[in-house]
Protein backbone atom coordinates (compact mmCIF):
# COMPACT_ATOMS: atom_id res chain seq x y z
CA UNK A 1 0.00 0.00 0.00
CA UNK A 2 1.37 3.55 -0.74
CA UNK A 3 2.03 5.10 2.37
CA UNK A 4 0.70 8.84 3.24
CA UNK A 5 3.69 11.37 4.61
CA UNK A 6 3.35 15.05 5.31
CA UNK A 7 6.56 17.06 3.92
CA UNK A 8 8.15 19.45 2.19
CA UNK A 9 8.85 19.65 -1.23
CA UNK A 10 12.52 18.65 -0.93
CA UNK A 11 11.69 15.42 0.98
CA UNK A 12 9.04 14.84 -1.81
CA UNK A 13 12.25 14.85 -4.16
CA UNK A 14 14.63 12.79 -2.05
CA UNK A 15 11.83 10.37 -1.45
CA UNK A 16 11.10 10.13 -5.71
CA UNK A 17 15.17 9.58 -6.08
CA UNK A 18 14.94 6.97 -3.19
CA UNK A 19 11.79 5.40 -5.24
CA UNK A 20 14.09 5.38 -8.09
CA UNK A 21 17.09 3.51 -6.89
CA UNK A 22 19.89 5.44 -7.60
CA UNK A 23 23.65 3.41 -7.85
CA UNK A 24 25.97 7.15 -7.05
CA UNK A 25 24.03 10.20 -5.69
CA UNK A 26 26.47 13.40 -5.82
CA UNK A 27 25.00 16.53 -4.32
CA UNK A 28 26.44 20.17 -2.72
CA UNK A 29 24.29 21.77 -0.62
CA UNK A 30 22.93 25.35 -1.83
CA UNK A 31 19.97 26.92 -0.78
CA UNK A 32 17.00 26.27 -0.85
CA UNK A 33 17.75 22.72 -2.07
CA UNK A 34 19.90 22.31 1.26
CA UNK A 35 17.42 19.95 3.21
CA UNK A 36 17.76 17.80 0.08
CA UNK A 37 20.63 16.92 0.41
CA UNK A 38 20.34 16.19 3.77
CA UNK A 39 17.60 14.19 3.43
CA UNK A 40 19.37 11.94 1.01
CA UNK A 41 21.94 11.48 2.57
CA UNK A 42 19.97 10.56 5.97
CA UNK A 43 17.99 8.01 3.03
CA UNK A 44 21.63 6.79 2.65
CA UNK A 45 22.87 6.62 6.02
CA UNK A 46 19.70 5.01 7.54
CA UNK A 47 20.12 1.93 4.96
CA UNK A 48 16.62 2.75 3.16
CA UNK A 49 18.87 3.95 -0.56
CA UNK A 50 21.41 1.94 -1.34
CA UNK A 51 23.62 4.03 -3.21
CA UNK A 52 27.08 5.33 -3.22
CA UNK A 53 27.13 8.91 -1.85
CA UNK A 54 30.61 10.95 -3.60
CA UNK A 55 31.37 14.11 -1.16
CA UNK A 56 32.51 16.45 -3.30
CA UNK A 57 33.71 20.32 -2.64
CA UNK A 58 31.49 21.98 -4.87
CA UNK A 59 29.04 21.38 -7.70
CA UNK A 60 31.06 21.25 -10.84
CA UNK A 61 32.63 18.67 -9.09
CA UNK A 62 29.23 16.79 -8.92
CA UNK A 63 28.54 16.90 -12.10
CA UNK A 64 31.31 15.61 -13.09
CA UNK A 65 31.59 12.62 -11.17
CA UNK A 66 28.40 11.94 -12.14
CA UNK A 67 29.23 11.82 -15.44
CA UNK A 68 31.84 9.51 -14.84
CA UNK A 69 29.26 7.01 -12.92
CA UNK A 70 26.83 7.36 -15.60
CA UNK A 71 29.64 6.44 -18.27
CA UNK A 72 29.91 3.56 -16.01
CA UNK A 73 26.70 2.25 -16.00
CA UNK A 74 25.33 3.75 -12.72
CA UNK A 75 21.93 5.60 -12.43
CA UNK A 76 22.45 9.00 -10.80
CA UNK A 77 20.86 11.63 -9.47
CA UNK A 78 21.63 14.86 -8.03
CA UNK A 79 20.21 18.83 -7.19
CA UNK A 80 21.16 22.04 -7.43
CA UNK A 81 20.06 25.34 -8.17
CA UNK A 82 20.98 29.13 -8.37
CA UNK A 83 24.79 29.95 -7.68
CA UNK A 84 25.44 25.97 -7.74
CA UNK A 85 24.01 25.76 -11.00
CA UNK A 86 26.09 28.49 -12.27
CA UNK A 87 29.23 26.66 -10.82
CA UNK A 88 28.11 23.41 -12.49
CA UNK A 89 27.66 25.03 -15.67
CA UNK A 90 30.90 23.51 -17.43
CA UNK A 91 29.84 20.15 -17.34
CA UNK A 92 26.20 20.96 -16.89
CA UNK A 93 26.99 22.31 -20.81
CA UNK A 94 28.40 18.63 -21.93
CA UNK A 95 26.03 16.24 -20.26
CA UNK A 96 23.29 16.25 -22.34
CA UNK A 97 25.78 16.35 -25.78
CA UNK A 98 27.28 13.02 -24.14
CA UNK A 99 23.76 12.15 -23.95
CA UNK A 100 24.09 10.70 -20.71
CA UNK A 101 20.54 9.92 -18.87
CA UNK A 102 21.25 12.13 -15.46
CA UNK A 103 18.50 13.05 -13.42
CA UNK A 104 18.65 16.50 -11.39
CA UNK A 105 16.40 18.33 -9.53
CA UNK A 106 16.70 22.31 -10.09
CA UNK A 107 15.29 23.72 -6.99
CA UNK A 108 14.42 27.22 -8.67
CA UNK A 109 16.14 30.14 -7.21
CA UNK A 110 16.15 33.37 -8.43
CA UNK A 111 19.14 35.34 -9.98
CA UNK A 112 22.31 37.21 -8.48
CA UNK A 113 22.11 39.88 -8.00
CA UNK A 114 20.46 42.20 -5.93
CA UNK A 115 21.28 39.07 -3.27
CA UNK A 116 18.60 36.55 -2.88
CA UNK A 117 18.04 32.90 -1.28
CA UNK A 118 14.72 32.51 -2.60
CA UNK A 119 12.74 31.11 -5.24
CA UNK A 120 12.22 32.42 -8.61
CA UNK A 121 13.26 30.67 -11.97
CA UNK A 122 15.95 32.59 -12.92
CA UNK A 123 18.38 29.52 -12.60
CA UNK A 124 16.32 27.38 -14.78
CA UNK A 125 15.63 29.83 -17.60
CA UNK A 126 18.74 30.99 -18.06
CA UNK A 127 20.14 27.49 -18.90
CA UNK A 128 17.47 26.50 -21.52
CA UNK A 129 19.83 26.09 -24.21
CA UNK A 130 22.07 23.67 -22.98
CA UNK A 131 19.63 20.74 -24.02
CA UNK A 132 18.50 19.14 -21.05
CA UNK A 133 14.86 18.23 -20.92
CA UNK A 134 13.15 20.42 -18.81
CA UNK A 135 10.22 19.64 -16.57
CA UNK A 136 8.20 21.78 -13.90
CA UNK A 137 6.20 20.27 -11.25
CA UNK A 138 3.03 22.48 -9.79
CA UNK A 139 2.73 20.55 -6.15
CA UNK A 140 5.34 18.70 -3.85
CA UNK A 141 3.51 15.16 -5.14
CA UNK A 142 4.01 16.18 -8.56
CA UNK A 143 7.47 16.98 -7.72
CA UNK A 144 8.29 13.18 -6.11
CA UNK A 145 5.91 11.57 -8.82
CA UNK A 146 7.72 13.51 -11.77
CA UNK A 147 11.57 12.67 -10.90
CA UNK A 148 10.60 8.78 -11.17
CA UNK A 149 9.20 9.42 -14.54
CA UNK A 150 12.08 11.81 -15.72
CA UNK A 151 14.38 8.61 -15.49
CA UNK A 152 12.35 6.55 -17.85
CA UNK A 153 12.13 9.37 -19.72
CA UNK A 154 15.74 9.91 -19.63
CA UNK A 155 16.82 6.28 -20.30
CA UNK A 156 14.38 5.69 -22.72
CA UNK A 157 16.77 4.72 -25.96
CA UNK A 158 15.56 6.98 -28.48
CA UNK A 159 16.21 9.53 -26.10
CA UNK A 160 19.26 9.18 -23.70
CA UNK A 161 19.29 12.55 -22.35
CA UNK A 162 19.36 14.06 -18.93
CA UNK A 163 16.45 15.51 -17.26
CA UNK A 164 16.00 18.77 -15.11
CA UNK A 165 12.84 18.55 -12.93
CA UNK A 166 12.41 22.11 -11.92
CA UNK A 167 10.35 22.87 -8.62
CA UNK A 168 9.51 26.28 -7.11
CA UNK A 169 12.05 26.92 -4.32
CA UNK A 170 10.73 28.22 -1.03
CA UNK A 171 7.64 27.55 -2.09
CA UNK A 172 7.82 24.09 -3.22
CA UNK A 173 11.27 23.38 -1.31
CA UNK A 174 9.82 24.44 1.80
CA UNK A 175 5.96 24.17 1.58
CA UNK A 176 4.47 21.06 3.31
CA UNK A 177 1.48 18.99 1.61
CA UNK A 178 0.38 15.60 2.71
CA UNK A 179 2.69 13.56 -0.20
CA UNK A 180 1.63 9.70 -1.14
CA UNK A 181 4.55 7.84 -1.59
CA UNK A 182 4.06 4.61 -3.96
CA UNK A 183 5.34 1.33 -3.21
CA UNK A 184 8.73 0.33 -4.33
CA UNK A 185 7.92 -2.79 -5.92
CA UNK A 186 5.55 -0.68 -8.10
CA UNK A 187 7.87 2.01 -9.12
CA UNK A 188 10.65 -1.09 -10.00
CA UNK A 189 8.43 -2.87 -12.05
CA UNK A 190 7.64 0.94 -13.58
CA UNK A 191 11.66 1.50 -14.27
CA UNK A 192 12.40 -1.64 -15.42
CA UNK A 193 16.20 -2.72 -15.83
CA UNK A 194 18.64 0.35 -16.33
CA UNK A 195 20.56 0.41 -18.88
CA UNK A 196 22.39 3.68 -19.32
CA UNK A 197 25.97 3.26 -21.29
CA UNK A 198 25.44 1.29 -24.21
CA UNK A 199 25.86 4.04 -26.32
CA UNK A 200 29.04 5.67 -24.92
CA UNK A 201 31.32 3.79 -21.68
CA UNK A 202 34.19 3.47 -19.93
CA UNK A 203 33.96 0.26 -20.00
CA UNK A 204 37.39 -2.43 -20.47
CA UNK A 205 35.34 -4.97 -21.98
CA UNK A 206 34.44 -1.82 -24.78
CA UNK A 207 37.44 0.46 -25.34
CA UNK A 208 36.45 3.26 -26.85
CA UNK A 209 37.66 7.21 -26.69
CA UNK A 210 34.36 9.53 -25.14
CA UNK A 211 34.12 12.49 -26.82
CA UNK A 212 37.27 13.17 -28.80
CA UNK A 213 38.10 16.15 -30.86
CA UNK A 214 35.24 17.01 -34.02
CA UNK A 215 34.81 19.82 -36.46
CA UNK A 216 37.49 22.09 -38.21
CA UNK A 217 37.30 23.72 -41.22
CA UNK A 218 35.91 21.42 -43.53
CA UNK A 219 35.26 17.74 -44.35
CA UNK A 220 34.36 14.67 -42.61
CA UNK A 221 34.37 16.10 -38.96
CA UNK A 222 32.28 19.47 -39.60
CA UNK A 223 29.79 17.11 -40.97
CA UNK A 224 29.81 14.98 -38.27
CA UNK A 225 29.53 17.65 -35.60
CA UNK A 226 26.27 18.51 -37.25
CA UNK A 227 25.09 14.91 -37.55
CA UNK A 228 25.96 15.20 -33.75
CA UNK A 229 23.61 18.21 -33.32
CA UNK A 230 20.56 16.93 -35.28
CA UNK A 231 20.79 13.69 -33.36
CA UNK A 232 20.78 15.58 -30.17
CA UNK A 233 17.27 17.86 -31.83
CA UNK A 234 15.48 14.40 -33.26
CA UNK A 235 16.12 12.93 -29.90
CA UNK A 236 14.62 16.41 -28.21
CA UNK A 237 11.40 15.76 -30.36
CA UNK A 238 11.32 12.37 -29.87
CA UNK A 239 10.89 12.86 -26.08
CA UNK A 240 7.89 15.06 -26.64
CA UNK A 241 6.54 11.46 -27.29
CA UNK A 242 8.40 10.02 -24.77
CA UNK A 243 6.94 12.06 -21.78
CA UNK A 244 3.30 11.88 -22.83
CA UNK A 245 3.56 7.98 -23.05
CA UNK A 246 5.62 7.94 -19.84
CA UNK A 247 2.63 9.94 -18.05
CA UNK A 248 0.33 7.86 -19.11
CA UNK A 249 1.96 4.55 -18.30
CA UNK A 250 2.56 5.75 -14.96
CA UNK A 251 -0.81 6.83 -14.42
CA UNK A 252 -2.13 3.67 -14.58
CA UNK A 253 0.38 2.18 -12.75
CA UNK A 254 0.44 4.75 -10.07
CA UNK A 255 -3.07 6.22 -10.38
CA UNK A 256 -1.85 9.82 -10.68
CA UNK A 257 -2.18 11.72 -13.85
CA UNK A 258 -0.66 15.19 -14.70
CA UNK A 259 -0.79 16.99 -18.09
CA UNK A 260 2.62 15.59 -19.91
CA UNK A 261 3.35 19.07 -21.90
CA UNK A 262 0.40 21.10 -21.58
CA UNK A 263 -1.85 20.74 -18.91
CA UNK A 264 -5.33 22.28 -19.60
CA UNK A 265 -7.57 24.06 -17.03
CA UNK A 266 -11.34 25.04 -17.20
CA UNK A 267 -10.67 25.22 -21.40
CA UNK A 268 -13.36 23.88 -22.60
CA UNK A 269 -15.57 26.58 -23.48
CA UNK A 270 -13.34 29.46 -22.76
CA UNK A 271 -12.64 32.86 -24.89
CA UNK A 272 -9.46 33.47 -23.31
CA UNK A 273 -6.48 31.78 -21.09
CA UNK A 274 -3.74 32.64 -18.72
CA UNK A 275 -0.75 30.68 -18.70
CA UNK A 276 1.33 29.42 -15.94
CA UNK A 277 4.92 27.19 -15.43
CA UNK A 278 5.63 25.88 -11.69
CA UNK A 279 3.96 25.94 -8.41
CA UNK A 280 1.76 29.35 -9.35
CA UNK A 281 -0.57 27.41 -11.00
CA UNK A 282 -2.74 26.98 -7.59
CA UNK A 283 -3.23 30.24 -7.33
CA UNK A 284 -3.91 30.29 -11.15
CA UNK A 285 -6.32 28.07 -10.85
CA UNK A 286 -8.11 29.87 -8.32
CA UNK A 287 -8.02 32.47 -9.99
CA UNK A 288 -10.28 31.13 -12.73
CA UNK A 289 -12.45 29.64 -10.43
CA UNK A 290 -13.47 33.13 -9.00
CA UNK A 291 -13.84 34.64 -12.77
CA UNK A 292 -15.62 31.59 -13.71
CA UNK A 293 -17.94 32.18 -10.79
CA UNK A 294 -18.72 35.47 -12.62
CA UNK A 295 -19.77 34.46 -15.93
CA UNK A 296 -15.57 35.30 -17.28
CA UNK A 297 -14.74 32.62 -19.67
CA UNK A 298 -11.51 32.20 -19.16
CA UNK A 299 -8.82 28.96 -18.67
CA UNK A 300 -5.42 27.94 -17.61
CA UNK A 301 -2.87 26.64 -19.88
CA UNK A 302 -0.07 24.67 -17.26
CA UNK A 303 3.53 24.51 -18.59
CA UNK A 304 5.10 21.20 -17.48
CA UNK A 305 7.15 20.39 -20.04
CA UNK A 306 9.24 23.59 -21.11
CA UNK A 307 12.64 22.09 -22.90
CA UNK A 308 11.96 20.40 -25.66
CA UNK A 309 8.94 23.17 -25.98
CA UNK A 310 5.88 21.51 -26.52
CA UNK A 311 4.71 23.81 -29.99
CA UNK A 312 2.37 21.46 -31.38
CA UNK A 313 0.09 20.83 -27.66
CA UNK A 314 0.42 24.57 -27.74
CA UNK A 315 -1.20 25.23 -31.09
CA UNK A 316 -3.91 22.58 -30.08
CA UNK A 317 -4.62 24.79 -26.59
CA UNK A 318 -4.41 28.31 -28.19
CA UNK A 319 -6.50 27.14 -31.64
CA UNK A 320 -9.32 27.52 -28.61
CA UNK A 321 -8.94 31.06 -27.54
CA UNK A 322 -8.85 34.87 -28.40
CA UNK A 323 -6.13 35.77 -26.09
CA UNK A 324 -3.55 34.76 -23.40
CA UNK A 325 -1.65 36.02 -20.66
CA UNK A 326 1.47 34.38 -19.69
CA UNK A 327 2.88 34.88 -16.39
CA UNK A 328 6.79 34.25 -15.81
CA UNK A 329 8.77 33.82 -12.78
CA UNK A 330 11.72 35.10 -14.73
CA UNK A 331 13.00 37.71 -16.51
CA UNK A 332 13.98 37.35 -20.23
CA UNK A 333 16.43 40.42 -20.24
CA UNK A 334 17.05 40.31 -24.25
CA UNK A 335 13.28 41.35 -24.30
CA UNK A 336 12.23 43.04 -21.07
CA UNK A 337 9.78 40.23 -21.30
CA UNK A 338 9.22 36.85 -19.59
CA UNK A 339 10.86 34.02 -21.03
CA UNK A 340 7.89 31.37 -21.37
CA UNK A 341 6.01 34.06 -22.99
CA UNK A 342 8.94 34.86 -25.64
CA UNK A 343 8.60 31.21 -26.46
CA UNK A 344 5.01 31.12 -26.71
CA UNK A 345 4.89 34.13 -28.82
CA UNK A 346 7.40 32.50 -31.50
CA UNK A 347 4.44 29.16 -31.39
CA UNK A 348 1.73 31.42 -31.99
CA UNK A 349 3.30 32.65 -35.39
CA UNK A 350 2.07 29.59 -36.62
CA UNK A 351 -1.35 29.53 -35.66
CA UNK A 352 -3.68 30.23 -38.54
CA UNK A 353 -5.09 33.58 -36.63
CA UNK A 354 -3.15 35.58 -34.98
CA UNK A 355 -3.82 35.94 -31.22
CA UNK A 356 -2.75 38.93 -28.62
CA UNK A 357 -0.42 37.45 -26.19
CA UNK A 358 0.18 39.31 -22.99
CA UNK A 359 3.76 38.59 -20.82
CA UNK A 360 3.49 39.30 -16.90
CA UNK A 361 6.29 38.50 -14.82
CA UNK A 362 5.73 37.96 -11.21
CA UNK A 363 7.16 35.94 -8.41
CA UNK A 364 10.66 36.92 -8.21
CA UNK A 365 12.73 36.09 -5.33
CA UNK A 366 10.17 34.75 -3.28
CA UNK A 367 7.38 37.54 -3.79
CA UNK A 368 3.70 35.40 -3.32
CA UNK A 369 1.49 35.36 -6.24
CA UNK A 370 -1.71 35.94 -4.70
CA UNK A 371 -5.41 35.20 -6.20
CA UNK A 372 -6.48 38.43 -5.05
CA UNK A 373 -3.41 40.93 -5.51
CA UNK A 374 -1.85 39.62 -8.76
CA UNK A 375 -4.02 36.77 -10.44
CA UNK A 376 -6.88 38.94 -10.48
CA UNK A 377 -4.98 41.31 -12.54
CA UNK A 378 -3.83 38.83 -15.16
CA UNK A 379 -7.41 37.89 -15.50
CA UNK A 380 -8.68 40.98 -15.82
CA UNK A 381 -5.68 42.33 -18.18
CA UNK A 382 -6.22 39.53 -19.82
CA UNK A 383 -9.52 39.79 -20.99
CA UNK A 384 -9.19 43.21 -21.68
CA UNK A 385 -7.22 42.04 -24.48
CA UNK A 386 -9.62 39.85 -25.49
CA UNK A 387 -11.98 42.21 -26.31
CA UNK A 388 -9.28 44.11 -28.27
CA UNK A 389 -7.54 46.64 -25.66
CA UNK A 390 -4.04 45.02 -26.26
CA UNK A 391 -0.89 46.51 -23.92
CA UNK A 392 2.59 45.89 -25.58
CA UNK A 393 3.87 46.58 -22.03
CA UNK A 394 5.35 43.39 -19.56
CA UNK A 395 2.90 43.95 -16.57
CA UNK A 396 5.38 43.03 -13.10
CA UNK A 397 2.76 42.20 -11.05
CA UNK A 398 4.87 42.76 -7.87
CA UNK A 399 6.09 46.38 -8.80
CA UNK A 400 3.20 47.70 -6.02
CA UNK A 401 3.46 45.34 -3.28
CA UNK A 402 4.78 47.74 -1.45
CA UNK A 403 1.57 50.27 -1.69
CA UNK A 404 -0.22 48.14 1.36
CA UNK A 405 -2.85 45.33 0.52
CA UNK A 406 -0.84 42.39 0.39
CA UNK B 1 56.48 3.35 -35.59
CA UNK B 2 53.32 4.43 -36.17
CA UNK B 3 50.48 3.06 -34.45
CA UNK B 4 47.93 0.50 -36.43
CA UNK B 5 44.84 1.54 -37.43
CA UNK B 6 42.77 -1.14 -35.45
CA UNK B 7 39.11 -1.20 -34.25
CA UNK B 8 38.92 -0.85 -30.64
CA UNK B 9 35.27 -1.27 -30.28
CA UNK B 10 32.38 -2.09 -32.70
CA UNK B 11 30.28 1.18 -33.19
CA UNK B 12 28.07 -0.33 -36.20
CA UNK B 13 25.53 -1.33 -33.46
CA UNK B 14 24.93 2.06 -32.00
CA UNK B 15 23.44 5.11 -33.76
CA UNK B 16 25.96 7.23 -35.06
CA UNK B 17 24.42 10.73 -33.95
CA UNK B 18 23.88 10.17 -30.01
CA UNK B 19 27.36 10.64 -28.43
CA UNK B 20 30.86 11.31 -29.80
CA UNK B 21 33.07 8.71 -29.82
CA UNK B 22 36.08 7.37 -31.92
CA UNK B 23 37.06 3.61 -32.37
CA UNK B 24 40.34 3.77 -34.68
CA UNK B 25 43.36 4.83 -33.17
CA UNK B 26 44.72 8.32 -34.89
CA UNK B 27 47.84 8.01 -36.53
CA UNK B 28 49.08 11.42 -35.84
CA UNK B 29 51.83 11.90 -33.04
CA UNK B 30 51.98 15.10 -31.10
CA UNK B 31 55.64 15.29 -32.08
CA UNK B 32 54.67 15.61 -35.50
CA UNK B 33 53.74 19.42 -34.77
CA UNK B 34 57.12 20.00 -32.87
CA UNK B 35 58.77 23.05 -35.02
CA UNK B 36 61.76 23.23 -32.62
CA UNK B 37 63.65 19.87 -31.83
CA UNK B 38 65.78 19.45 -28.23
CA UNK B 39 69.39 18.09 -29.34
CA UNK B 40 71.36 16.85 -26.34
CA UNK B 41 74.88 18.10 -26.20
CA UNK B 42 76.51 14.81 -24.48
CA UNK B 43 79.95 15.87 -23.35
CA UNK B 44 77.60 18.51 -21.17
CA UNK B 45 75.20 15.79 -20.10
CA UNK B 46 75.85 14.98 -16.53
CA UNK B 47 72.53 12.79 -16.58
CA UNK B 48 71.13 14.92 -13.64
CA UNK B 49 67.70 13.94 -14.68
CA UNK B 50 66.39 17.51 -14.40
CA UNK B 51 64.63 17.42 -17.96
CA UNK B 52 63.53 13.97 -17.41
CA UNK B 53 61.30 15.74 -13.92
CA UNK B 54 60.47 18.39 -16.22
CA UNK B 55 59.34 17.16 -19.46
CA UNK B 56 55.52 17.36 -19.64
CA UNK B 57 54.89 14.61 -21.88
CA UNK B 58 56.91 12.42 -20.24
CA UNK B 59 59.22 12.00 -23.66
CA UNK B 60 62.76 12.19 -21.98
CA UNK B 61 64.55 8.77 -22.66
CA UNK B 62 67.86 7.63 -20.54
CA UNK B 63 70.59 6.55 -22.64
CA UNK B 64 73.62 4.86 -20.94
CA UNK B 65 75.45 8.40 -20.62
CA UNK B 66 72.89 10.76 -21.13
CA UNK B 67 69.20 11.18 -21.48
CA UNK B 68 67.61 12.55 -24.61
CA UNK B 69 63.87 12.63 -26.19
CA UNK B 70 61.53 10.77 -27.90
CA UNK B 71 60.93 13.02 -30.87
CA UNK B 72 58.01 10.97 -31.53
CA UNK B 73 56.07 12.30 -28.36
CA UNK B 74 58.31 15.88 -27.77
CA UNK B 75 56.36 18.67 -28.74
CA UNK B 76 59.01 21.04 -28.62
CA UNK B 77 58.27 23.35 -25.78
CA UNK B 78 61.75 23.67 -24.62
CA UNK B 79 61.38 23.37 -20.98
CA UNK B 80 63.64 20.92 -20.86
CA UNK B 81 66.60 23.06 -22.46
CA UNK B 82 65.52 25.95 -19.78
CA UNK B 83 65.21 23.96 -17.14
CA UNK B 84 68.89 21.94 -17.74
CA UNK B 85 71.65 23.36 -14.86
CA UNK B 86 74.46 22.79 -17.47
CA UNK B 87 72.78 24.01 -20.64
CA UNK B 88 73.45 20.88 -22.17
CA UNK B 89 70.53 21.06 -24.19
CA UNK B 90 70.19 23.57 -27.26
CA UNK B 91 66.35 24.35 -29.22
CA UNK B 92 67.46 23.28 -32.84
CA UNK B 93 64.44 24.46 -35.91
CA UNK B 94 62.94 21.59 -37.57
CA UNK B 95 63.57 21.49 -41.20
CA UNK B 96 61.08 20.03 -43.47
CA UNK B 97 62.40 16.84 -44.29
Amino acid sequence: MPKTIVCDGNEAAAWGACLAKPDMVSVYPITPQSSLAEHLTEFIAEGKLSADLMDVEGEHSVLSVLQGACLAGARTFTATCGQGLAFMFEPYFRTPNLRLPIVMAIVTRDGITPQTVWGGQQDAMTVKEAGWIQMYAETNQEILDTIIMAYRVAEHPDVMLPVNVCFDGTYLSYGIEAVSVPDQEVIDEFLGEKNVNWHVALDPERPMAVDPLTGGGSGKGTSMFVRYRKGHCKAMQRALEVIEEVHTEYGEKVGRFYGPLIEEYRMEDADYAIMTIGSMTGAGREAVDIARGEGKRVGLLKVKTFRPFPVEAIHRSLAKVKALGVVDRSVNYGWGTGPLYQEVLAATYFLEQRIPVISFIGGLSGSDLTVENHFRKVVEVTERACQGEVSRQTIWLNEDDDKGEG
Amino acid sequence: MKQQSKKMFDPSTIPDDYCPIATDFFDMQVGDWRAKRPVVLRSKCVKCGTCWAFCPTQCIIEKPKWFEANLKICKGCGICAQECPNHAITMVEEQEE
